[in-house]
C-alpha cells in the first residue's frame, strides 16, 4: 500500500514530518487532585492523578521516596472492533509498567517520602499512537496537581514507510507494520527517557527516524507548557489577585 | 506493584558508592570491563528445540513446541509464534508465585517484539491450508536462575530453541485438497523453521550522572537492584546491523548519541553472540545427524505399525490416529526409517528403505477432528507409546 503519495501527502493529507492536530486540557475529572485529557487526531486520552497521599498498603511504602502507581486501560468502545478487553493482559500490563516509570523518572519522589502518588490512565478513542498521548496526558494531569518534577515528559512517536521518516503515526499507518519508534524526553534536559521500538531498521536510518520523533516531542512540550501557562493564568484570574 | 517491593534487597550506601567509583575507572566489581558479557554456554536437550543457556549465574530453559491450529481471522496464511515466560520463586524470592508479574510479562513482551515484529521467524512457511490450518508455535521460557541480566539469557535461549525445532512434515491430499498427513518423524525428516535472522538482545545498564554506560550483566541481585536505581536499555540488533526492537521504560535520561553509541556497542556485541549462537547449533545439528547413522548401524529395521487402538466412530482404518505427532518436538525420538523421500532439511541422514514398513499417515478427514485434538493429544500419545513399547 502506498502511504505516502506521489504528491508527498500521507493518507489523511498530512505531510511527512506533520503532526495531527493536538488539542490539550487541564482538568477533565473534577474529583481528582490532577487530571487532563489530550487529543491527538482521533486519539483521545484522559488521565487523573490522586495524590500525593498516604500509602494505603502499608506494606508497600518506601522510606525515602514516593510510590508510584500507574493504571492503564482502553474503553472497550475505543476501537473498531468492540473487543471486551481484560483488565490484566500482557499489552496493558506492560504499557502500565512502562508509563509508571516513565513518570517516575520525572516526578521528584525523594521529596515525598512514605506517600503514594495514583496515575490513571484511559483511552477513550484509539487511533494509533496511544502510548504517546497517555504519557502526555499524564504529565499534563502531574503538573495540573501540583507534584514537584524535574522536567516535563513528553512523548511522541515515529515510523518509517515507503521509505520516508513519518512522524506521529495513525492507526492505518501503525498496522502496516513498518517500524514504529516510540520516545519519551525530558525536553530541557534533552535527554531521553523512554525509547521503544518495533520491527527492523537499520542503525542510521533509525537514528533520523528517532531525531524526527524527539523533534516531535520538543513541539509537543511547548505545546503543553502554552496550555499549563493559560490555565495557571485563569486560575489567578478566578482567585482575583 | 508489590513485586518490586518484595524481599528487594537493598544495598547499602557504601557498597553502591564502591560500585559507582570502580564503574569510573572502567572496571565491574567482579573485575570485567563495561562492556564484556560473562561466560555464556549454550546447550542442547535431547530433543529438537530445548535448550539451556547460562550466562554466568543466569540460568534460562527454552522449549519449542508447534501444534495444528487455525490461523487468526486477519491472517489466514500466516502461523503463529508465542512466547510464555515463566519465573519462579525458585530462581528468585522476588518473584510472585501464580500470575505472572509485571517483570514476567516485560520479559515475554520484549523477546516477543523482538522475535516476531522484525519478522524473524518466517510465518508463511508455517501455513498448511490457507485459512484452516497453520503451526502454532510455542516458545516456554523459564527462569531457574536469576543473576541479572534475564532478558539476553531468555532472548538467545529462545534463538537456540528456535533454530534446533524441527516441525514433522505434513502433505495435503484427498479429492478435495483438504485432507492433511501428517508424517511422523520415523516417515519423513521433521523440518526446521525458517529464521532469516537472529534478532539478539544486548541490555545496558545507566548508572549514575556521568553516564557511564554499562552492559547489565552483573553478578546476583546487585545488577537487579542497581539497574532498579539507574536505568535499563535492552537493544535488540542482529548481525547485519539492524536495530529490531528497544526497550528503555523509563529510569534515568540519557543524551541521544548515547543511544547511537549503545547500538553501535550492541551491534558488535550481537555479532559475536550470534556466531556463538551459531556455532553450537552446528555441533548440535552434526551430533543430531550422527545420532541417526549410529542407530542404523546397531539396529535391524524396526517394523513401525500404525498402533490398533480403536478409536470410536472411524471406519477407515488409517484414521486411528497417532495424534501424537501433532504436538511434535518428538523428533528423533524412535527408531528412523525413512521413506524413499528425500528429506528436505538438508541433514546427512541415512536412509534405508525398508519394504515392511507403511507410511505412517495420518488422515484428519474434515476439520472437526483436527480441532478437538488437543485434548486427545496428550492422551494418545501416552496410549502410543506403550503400544510400542509391549511390541
Amino acid at each position: 500500500m502506498e502511504y505516502v503519495k506521489l504528491s508527498g501527502f500521507r493518507l489523511d493529507g498530512r505531510r511527512p514530518t506533520e503532526m495531527r492536530h493536538i488539542h490539550a486540557e487541564v482538568g477533565a475529572v473534577a474529583n481528582a487532585d490532577g487530571s487532563a485529557s489530550f487529543e491527538m487526531g482521533n486519539t483521545k486520552v484522559i488521565a487523573a492523578v490522586y495524590g500525593p497521599k498516604e500509602v494505603e498498603n502499608k506494606g508497600q511504602q518506601i522510606g525515602n521516596k514516593a510510590l508510584v502507581r500507574c493504571e492503564y486501560s482502553m474503553a472497550n468502545f475505543s476501537t473498531g472492533d468492540r473487543a471486551r478487553r481484560p483488565k490484566g493482559d500482557r499489552r496493558s500490563t506492560e504499557l502500565s509498567l512502562v508509563i509508571r516509570q516513565t513518570m517516575e523518572a520525572c516526578i521528584l519522589t525523594h521529596l515525598m517520602p512514605r506517600s503514594q502518588i495514583d496515575i490513571y490512565v484511559q483511552v477513550l478513542q484509539a487511533d494509533g499512537g496511544t502510548r504517546s498521548a497517555c504519557i502526555n496526558a499524564a504529565t499534563l494531569a502531574l503538573a495540573d496537581a501540583g507534584i514537584p518534577m524535574c522536567d516535563l515528559v513528553t512523548s511522541c512517536a515515529a515510523g518509517y514507510l515507503n521509505s520516508t521518516p513519518l512522524l506521529d503515526l495513525n492507526y492505518l499507518e501503525d498496522s502496516a507494520g513498518g517500524p514504529d519508534v516510540t520516545v519519551g524526553l525530558l525536553s530541557k534536559l534533552d535527554k531521553v527517557t523512554l525509547l521503544q521500538m518495533d520491527a527492523k531498521l537499520p542503525l542510521d536510518i533509525f537514528e533520523n527516524v528517532m531525531q524526527l520523533a524527539i523533534e516531535g516531542c520538543k513541539a509537543i512540550a511547548n505545546l503543553i507548557r502554552q496550555v499549563l501557562l493559560e490555565n495557571t493564568k485563569k486560575l489567578e484570574y478566578l482567585r482575583g489577585t | 506493584m508489590e513485586q518490586r517491593l518484595a524481599n528487594s534487597w537493598r544495598m547499602s550506601v557504601n557498597d553502591k558508592k564502591f560500585i559507582e567509583e570502580a564503574l569510573l575507572s572502567d572496571i565491574r566489581i567482579d573485575g570485567r570491563g563495561p562492556f564484556e558479557y560473562r561466560r555464556l554456554t549454550i546447550k542442547f536437550g535431547k530433543e529438537d528445540g530445548q535448550s539451556e543457556v547460562q550466562l554466568g549465574h543466569t540460568h534460562v530453559m527454552a522449549y519449542v513446541t508447534s501444534q495444528l491450529v487455525q490461523p487468526y481471522r486477519d491472517r489466514p496464511n500466516e502461523g503463529t509464534l508465542s512466547i510464555f515466560t515463566e519465573l519462579s520463586p525458585m530462581a528468585d524470592p522476588s518473584f510472585e508465585v501464580g500470575r505472572p508479574g509485571e517483570l514476567a510479562i516485560e520479559l515475554g513482551r520484549v523477546i516477543d517484539r523482538g522475535l516476531r515484529e522484525s519478522r524473524a521467524v518466517d510465518m508463511e512457511s508455517l501455513c498448511v491450508v490457507a485459512g484452516r490450518f497453520v503451526w502454532a508455535v510455542r516458545v516456554d521460557l523459564h527462569i531457574v536462575d536469576n543473576g541479572g541480566n534475564l532478558i539476553d539469557a531468555a532472548n538467545i535461549a529462545a534463538l537456540a530453541a528456535l533454530l534446533t525445532f524441527r516441525r514433522p512434515e505434513c502433505t495435503i491430499g484427498g479429492e478435495d485438497g483438504q485432507e492433511i498427513t501428517i508424517h511422523p518423524p520415523e516417515v519423513r525428516e521433521p523440518l526446521g523453521l525458517i529464521i532469516h535472522h537472529l534478532p539478539v538482545a544486548v541490555t545496558f545498564g545507566i548508572f549514575g550522572e556521568d553516564k557511564s554506560l554499562v552492559l547489565v550483566s552483573l553478578v546476583l541481585h546487585i545488577s537487579i537492584d542497581l539497574s532498579r536505581h539507574g536505568g535499563r536499555m535492552t537493544t535488540t540488533v542482529n548481525s547485519n546491523g539492524d536495530v529490531c526492537a528497544i526497550q528503555k521504560a523509563g529510569g534515568e535520561g540519557v543524551m541521544p548519541s548515547e543511544i547511537m553509541r549503545c547500538l553501535r556497542v550492541a551491534s558488535v556485541k550481537a555479532a559475536e553472540i550470534t556466531q556463538t549462537i551459531k556455532e553450537s547449533v552446528d555441533v548440535y545439528n552434526e551430533n543430531r545427524s550422527l545420532r541417526h547413522i549410529k542407530r542404523h548401524l546397531k539396529s535391524a529395521p524396526v517394523e513401525v505399525r500404525v498402533p490398533e487402538r480403536g478409536t470410536e466412530g472411524n471406519e477407515t482404518g488409517g484414521v486411528a490416529t497417532d495424534f501424537s505427532k501433532l504436538s511434535s518436538s518428538e523428533a528423533g525420538g524412535s527408531p528412523m526409517v525413512t521413506k524413499g523421500e528425500e528429506a528436505p532439511s538438508g541433514d546427512a541422514v541415512e536412509s534405508t528403505e525398508d519394504p515392511e514398513v507403511k507410511p505412517l499417515t495420518l488422515k484428519t478427514p474434515s476439520l472437526k477432528q483436527e480441532t478437538q485434538s488437543p485434548q486427545r493429544t496428550l492422551r494418545d500419545a501416552v496410549k502410543a507409546k506403550q503400544k510400542k513399547k509391549k511390541k
